[in-house]
């Protein structure tokens, strides 16, 4: 069997078309799940056990379960049950995108609040009681001094949860969707190259990696302008 | 000056605290009066710095009583707000926060604390920047300046809220030698012009020039308190002789 550099070259520009719709459910997923994760992280840190308790079985659900496993859930499962059939949530539910965007947003909040978590308990106690001893309160303190401070810690390990999240949009060519990798698997079906087609898909993906790294690097340096170098 | 005279603007009564099963003061009793500049010093572990962080409530006595200024701190927030907006305090480690400029660090807890502009605060923190003699360091970060300049906007950064009582725990122990002279020189100008200062520190130098009192603790109590020149000369307790023995030997 032989490889078709021209075959690679020609499918490019219709593997291109399927980036709009993996673009899109990585930005709408990346913004709802970190919003999201927010919120979790401030209830895991609020030391009301209840909040903790909540925030720790959903991060400790969505970790462990795999994504396809909830992508599934959501769009073959939830359409079973008449009362959302019947809801106002039907008029999401019912297609893919938004059940795509539903199960990444979950993951991406699961994932990303432990990173936060991580960034807070980075930051040096003493700090802290620099703020108090200043008169600080709780929430000016985490506002001026841990928040900021968290998220260049976070930085390095939120960008391998983007990258994450990228490759994992790959899952909605399995829900009827024509991502990247969507439409690479229709153009395989009608050339029977599959060998071809799917190296024009990686190069997609390896050039989303690299602009999405070279964003993150720009961020690091941007946030850790007062690390000695 | 007397060591006695004056009204206490500090108050410690039987002030007693545990970490868990360990004992870190057992009683300790002490006043300070409005304008003295107590040292203090003492074996590590011997609740030195847990008695001062009582005093602006980083740590909770358990029993005893603590009065600031004639506020009592108990476990009203307002009471300890109100002491913290009357003691400062300087870390031994600095605790700048490292995200924000030298300026920018003295310019936080007056913009959130007493809602100053921004400009008023810059203005008022480039003043005590000069005070404390860099205010061509002002657009640094922390990360860019010695240990020794650190130190100095720490303690700069505190002044700015216009505190009557400084606190100082162990300020030059993480600084090279050279730099410890800059910080000590610093903390003699503010005594000088007549802050109230409890300070944590084995320089003895410095308690001999600039100190009223003198306070010896080991194992959670105070041995021995005195003016500088006594507590030198004729150490009453055999504690007190065998820590001067180790720390001025050398």
């Amino acid at each position: 069997m032989s490889f078709e550099l021209a075959l690679v070259w020609e499918s490019l520009p219709k593997i291109v078309e399927g980036m709009g719709l993996t673009i899109e459910l990585l930005v709408l997923s990346l913004v709802v799940g970190t919003a999201l994760a927010v919120g979790l992280v401030l209830m895991r840190i609020s030391g009301i056990a209840v909040l903790e308790w909540t925030a720790f079985v959903y991060t400790y659900i969505f970790r462990g379960t795999p994504m396809l496993v909830q992508l599934f859930i959501i769009y073959h499962g939830l359409a079973q049950f008449e009362a959302i059939r019947d809801s106002f949530l039907w008029v999401f539910l019912r297609e893919p995108f938004w059940c795509a965007i539903l199960a990444f947003s979950l993951n991406v909040a699961a994932y990303t609040a432990e990173i936060l978590r991580g960034g807070i308990q980075g930051v040096d106690r003493g700090l802290h009681e620099a703020g108090r001893a200043l008169g600080l309160k709780t929430h000016q303190r985490f506002l001026y001094i841990t928040a900021p401070i968290a998220i260049r810690l976070s930085l390095p390990a939120y960008g391998n949860e983007i990258i994450s999240l990228l490759k994992g949009t790959a899952l909605v060519s399995l829900i009827t969707m024509y991502d990247i990798t969507g439409v690479a698997r229709t153009i395989v079906a009608k050339t029977f190259a599959p060998y071809e087609i799917f190296v024009s898909a990686a190069i997609v993906y390896l050039c989303l990696t690299w602009l999405i790294q070279r964003g993150i690097g720009l961020a690091e340096r941007r946030f850790g302008r007062y690390v000695r170098r | 000056m007397p060591a006695d005279s004056g009204e206490p603007i500090i108050v410690l009564d039987q002030v007693t605290k545990s970490f868990g099963g360990f004992q870190a003061l057992k009683g300790v009793s002490l006043n300070v009066v409005r304008g003295h500049k107590v040292v203090v010093c003492g074996p590590s572990g011997s609740g030195k710095s847990t008695m001062i962080r009582c005093i602006n409530r980083l740590e909770e006595h358990n029993g005893g009583r603590i009065v600031v200024d004639g506020i009592e701190l108990t476990a009203s927030i307002k009471n300890i707000d109100a002491v913290r907006r009357e003691v400062g305090m300087v870390f031994q480690q600095f605790n700048l926060f490292p995200h924000l400029t030298a300026v920018e660090n003295l310019m936080l807890a007056p913009r959130l604390v007493r809602k100053i502009s921004k400009k008023e605060a810059r203005a008022l923190a480039m003043q005590y920047l000069e005070r404390v003699h860099i205010p061509e360091q002002a657009d640094k970060y922390p990360a860019q300046l010695s240990g020794g300049q650190q130190q100095r906007v720490a303690i700069a950064r505190s002044l700015c809220m216009k505190p009557q009582i400084m606190l100082f725990d162990e300020p030059t122990s993480a600084l090279d030698p050279e730099m410890i002279k800059e910080v000590l020189d610093v903390m003699g100008e503010l005594a000088q012009e007549g802050m109230t200062m409890i300070v944590v520190t084995h320089e003895m130098g410095f308690a001999r020039s600039v100190a009223d009192l003198v306070v010896f603790m080991d194992k959670g109590e105070i041995v021995e308190q005195a003016p500088p020149a006594e507590f030198f000369a004729r150490p009453r307790s055999d504690r007190t002789r065998a820590f001067l023995g180790q720390i001025l030997k050398h």
